[in-house]
């Protein structure tokens, strides 16, 4: 097989690895302020429950939860287990970064001085005007670094997904290496995934820019 | 007619009893200044009184109306506190401007967003008040940009912006170097001058003779002394308030 085959091959996986990052961001970016919002409840059993959804998520591996969400309800109900092997990929991912992500936006909120919270109040701002208009625009610079990390750990963390067999680049590549007893595969997704994280570090540093047009 | 009345206003912290039985009024057009060694309250009454911190007891009135009182032995909120916000504006020590808003927009987004006044309208006024106190070349800098009396200064203008009936200073010029603390001290005189209502915790002892109707002295949750500055300043009668200016006078 040559190296352009081998391309040509993982590259159609790359459209499933792309999937998974953008379909987990966009479920795990807001599933995860549901989560920070309900961990800072006042209401001591919800905060718990939050507490223990991010416990039990960053105490597990990941590999285990893919394989959890994806056999588990075959297993425990003996639901069939789904063709699109995408579904039980994505909500598995998702929610294991919604933990992580919590944490992230708990830090940047607790980070806010009480001072802003106060002026909004005797200015007379709602509680939800308070966090829409003054608290979050601050919050979202403060925590966007950390989010960048995640967001690159994401990149590489797709290649996870060949525990459950879902044929992602990373997957495809195995299985070259294996039938072929070859090292490039290898070598190609190790490329891939650096141009993708490249690509993702330039991005996430320009909106970094663009969110620093005033001092703190 | 009073437009503040606080009576018998009591606040503990846990143990701490930190107002013991405070009462105050304040009329309209009136400049009263508290003062005090730290501890003794003042800044805790000024954050009661803006509803920062809940009374354990007593009767908070604005304008006539009980923001606070006291039903069956226990101290009962107004259910539409935020229609007494609009009576009173706040600058604290620290400023507390919203960074990511350039100066015009903290201005302008509290009458807008939350009074849901027009604009344009709001705009203007915004303006014509960054005019009147030498700021209008700032008006879309963004606080950090600022210096330390300057961005006091703008917090100020934003409180007058809620068009506020009476304005609390919470030591407004504590945090700031002394050089920068003149230019905020006289816009305070400059607002007493125009029958500003204002009530002005401060360890600024010239300033607070010079620019109050009333001084009143703190000390461990209580009112000591009050009355007018000169005599407050000049007759000093408790013992109290005698040790407190001449520790302040030593340095």
């Amino acid at each position: 097989m040559t190296l352009m085959t081998i391309i040509t091959k993982m590259a159609v996986g790359l459209e499933k690895t792309c999937a998974i990052f953008f379909l987990t961001l966009l479920f795990a970016i807001p599933l995860g302020m549901i989560v920070a919002l309900l961990r800072g409840s006042k209401i001591k059993i919800v905060s718990w429950i939050a507490k223990a959804y991010i416990s039990v998520l960053r105490g597990t591996p990941l590999m285990l939860q893919l394989i959890a969400v994806t056999y588990g309800p075959y297993y425990l109900f003996g639901i069939s287990i789904s063709r699109n092997k995408l579904i039980p990929v994505v909500i598995a991912f998702a929610i294991n970064y919604a933990a992580y992500f919590a944490e992230i936006y708990r830090s940047g909120i607790e980070s806010m001085p009480v001072g802003q919270y106060e002026a909004a109040q005797v200015l007379g701002y709602s509680r939800i005007q308070t966090f829409f208009k003054i608290i979050l625009p601050q919050v979202i610079r403060r925590i966007l670094p950390s989010v960048t990390n995640e967001i690159v750990t994401l990149v590489k963390d797709t290649s996870m997904a060949f525990t459950v067999s879902y044929q992602e680049m990373f997957t495809i590549g195995k299985q070259i290496a294996n039938s072929q007893t070859s090292f490039v595969p290898f070598i190609v997704a190790g490329v891939f995934y650096y141009v993708f994280n490249a690509i993702v570090g330039f991005v996430m540093g320009r909106v970094e820019k663009r969110m620093n047009y005033y001092k703190m | 007619m009073s437009i503040l009345k606080m009576t018998n206003i009591q606040k503990s912290f846990g143990d701490n009893h930190v107002l013991k039985d405070i009462s105050l009024h304040v009329d309209k057009g009136e400049v009263v200044s508290i003062i005090g060694p730290s501890g003794s309250g003042k800044s805790t009454l000024l954050r009661c009184a803006t509803f920062l911190e809940t009374i354990d007891s007593g009767t908070i009135t604005y304008d006539g109306k009980n923001a606070a009182e006291m039903r069956n032995g226990r101290c009962v909120y107004a259910k539409k506190l935020n229609d007494f916000r609009h009576i009173f504006g706040l600058v604290f020590q620290n400023f507390n401007l919203f960074p990511h808003y350039t100066v015009l927009k903290n201005m302008m987004d509290a009458p807008v967003s939350v009074m849901k006044r027009d604009k344009n309208e709001v705009r203007e006024e915004c303006l014509a008040l960054l005019r009147k106190m030498g700021l209008e070349d700032k008006a879309d800098s963004y606080p950090g940009l600022l210096s330390g009396g300057q961005q006091q200064r703008v917090s100020i203008v934003r409180a007058l912006a809620m068009n506020p009936e009476i304005l609390f200073f919470d030591e407004p010029t504590s945090a700031l170097d002394p050089e920068l603390t003149g230019e905020v001290l006289k816009v305070i005189k400059q607002l007493a001058e125009e029958k500003m209502t204002m009530v002005i915790v401060t360890h600024e002892m010239a300033f607070a003779r010079a620019v109050s109707d009333r001084v009143i002295f703190m000390d461990g949750g209580l009112i000591v002394e009050q009355g007018d500055p000169e005599e407050v300043f000049g007759n000093t009668q408790s013992e109290r308030m005698k040790q407190f200016l001449q520790n302040y006078n030593k340095v």
